[in-house]
């Protein structure tokens, strides 16, 4: 597999790994039969991502890209980390081959599923767009779509 | 660079580049020329062919060069195919991928193929090829010892029925030649191959049993007794032959000596580390080979991982698979997708240290421990 220097960079050196105790949101996607599973951990505060952590079961491209996420969201406001694309984790990677591209939708995925969460537990209103991307996420059945 | 990946592949020896210099450029005559130059080379071909015969106690005759053991092997199944026309074929399920495919092919034009089921350790019950074997059987094959988790293949005792039955067995030696005694008493079709003997890449070998009717793949000025035309790769070739004699001559000391490094791996591994598993049989294995999975990790992270700290190694998982798709070997043997993630395959060789058998052993359960540390599973 051709990797990128900073997709190795993450992979070696992850970011944001590991558990929130007592976290605001908690995203789960992927299983361990595929390959990949993420947990993805955020903190809320103000709308804002206060906190946010990972834990991956995966490839180095699975670990880099729940890493890479990690970076992109944390700080931001909930309105704009749902706005990350899976394009944001791949250009901050440098590049992923394209095998592996379903990674990045994977991490994406968990942050839109811990925002789901946090929203459901806390009675928030849910939009059509993160309640669609919610159910799609749930029906998934193939592996690497 | 630390290298535990013997199994793919072998440096050549020092000793075999030297046998092989003078034919490059020297002694570098057309086989059947008719001239001078060529007498050099003709000599040394069937010098070469000489020493590889005597090592499987075969007739030189028997021996045919190819480029390569998956030549070898697309060779020995379409060859007989071919020959035959029409007919049966069993391979066993956890063949290399150039016998699994080049039956499939066939599969797709006009044979009938089946495909032989194995154990929890990867083996062949020689019962199920008995109860298999039809009428019209052509041709079975199952390798000596495999590729992935080093199993060593009752081919003894299959070939006796293939022989009682009066069909064709071929056995892929790749992995075994030149590490243990290979018993051609029952084999018809035997493929062996030189870059995983520490010769050079691009000569390898099929062992053709006198009266076995098999077609050419390549036809053309009739080399290697019209079974495989091509102006032979005398230097290629040549090499071969100096790394299978200083193989035989090393064989006994040297699978000793890889055997408890072996050991010593596998024993330590599966103390240390919990949720470690060997994958392959315990002792019906070859001893350059370590398959072993770790649960709640993947395989390509830790060969990465791995990688990084200068230790090379390899991995069937399939996210390393240019189809994602897991191991057919680890899924013929019955393992989940969710345990056979995490395996990776160490294999040993001429060149491999005790030093270098402990740095894996120090850094490997680190490796474990720090990916388990970001996996949600632990």
């Amino acid at each position: 597999m051709n990797y990128s220097k900073e997709v190795l960079k993450h992979f070696s050196k992850p970011h944001n790994y590991g558990k929130i105790d007592n976290y605001d949101g908690l995203g789960r996607v992927g299983n361990m039969a595929c390959g990949d599973e993420m947990f993805v951990y955020i903190k809320i505060k103000e709308n804002t991502i206060k906190d946010i952590k990972f834990e991956t079961f995966g490839c180095v491209a699975a670990i880099a890209t729940s890493s890479v996420l990690t970076d992109l969201a944390k700080k931001k406001t909930i309105k704009e980390a749902l706005k990350i694309t899976k394009q944001d984790v791949v250009d901050a990677l440098g590049a992923l081959p394209p095998i592996k591209i379903h990674c990045s939708v994977l991490a994406i995925d968990a942050l839109n599923e811990a925002v789901y969460d946090y929203f459901v537990k806390n009675n928030l209103p849910i939009s059509k767009e993160l309640e669609d991307k919610h159910s799609q996420i749930i029906k998934r059945e193939s592996c690497h779509s | 660079m630390m290298y535990f990946d013997y199994a793919a592949t072998t440096p050549v020896d020092k000793r075999v580049i030297k046998s092989m210099i003078p034919f490059l450029n020297q002694k570098f005559g057309n086989p059947s020329s008719m001239h001078s130059f060529s007498a050099d080379t003709k000599k040394a071909l069937e010098k070469s062919r000489s020493i590889i015969a005597k090592v499987i106690k075969a007739n030189p005759k028997e021996i045919v060069f190819t480029s390569s053991a998956t030549e070898s092997n697309n060779m020995a199944l379409k060859g007989v195919a071919f020959a035959k026309k029409k007919g049966h074929i069993l391979v066993s399920s956890v063949e290399h991928d150039c016998v699994l495919n080049t039956a499939k092919w066939l599969g797709k034009n006009g044979f009938e193929v089946e495909f032989l089921p194995v154990d929890k350790y990867g083996m062949v019950d020689p019962k199920e090829v008995e109860r298999r074997i039809k009428k019209n059987t052509i041709l079975v094959s199952v390798m000596h010892v495999n590729n992935e988790v080093g199993t060593i293949q009752p081919i003894r005792e299959i070939g006796k029925i293939c022989k009682e039955n009066n069909i064709y067995f071929h056995s892929d030696a790749a992995q075994s030649f030149g590490k243990i005694p290979i018993d051609i008493t029952n084999i018809d079709l035997l493929t062996i191959s030189s870059q995983k003997i520490y010769g050079p890449k691009g000569a390898a070998a099929l062992f053709v049993k006198e009266g076995v009717k098999i077609e050419p793949l390549l036809h053309g000025g009739g080399q290697e007794g019209g079974l495989r035309s091509s102006t032979e790769n005398v230097p290629a070739i040549v090499g071969f032959a100096k790394a299978t004699e200083i193989c035989f001559s090393l064989m006994d000391k040297e699978q000793e000596r890889l055997t408890k490094l072996r050991d010593k791996i596998i024993d330590k591994l599966i103390k240390e580390v919990s949720n470690c598993y060997l994958n392959g049989h315990p002792t019906k294995r070859i001893s350059n080979n370590i398959n072993i999975r770790f649960s709640f990790i993947e395989g390509e992270a830790i060969l990465f991982m791995l990688n990084s700290y200068g230790i090379a190694v390899s991995t069937a998982s399939a996210c390393s698979s240019p189809k994602l798709e897991p191991s057919h070997v680890l899924s013929a043997m019955g393992l989940k997708q969710e345990d056979a993630h995490g395996s990776i395959r160490i294999s040993l060789g001429r060149m491999t240290k005790i030093s270098e058998v402990n740095y894996l052993l120090k850094v490997l359960p680190e490796i474990v421990k720090k990916l388990r540390k970001i996996s949600p599973h632990k």
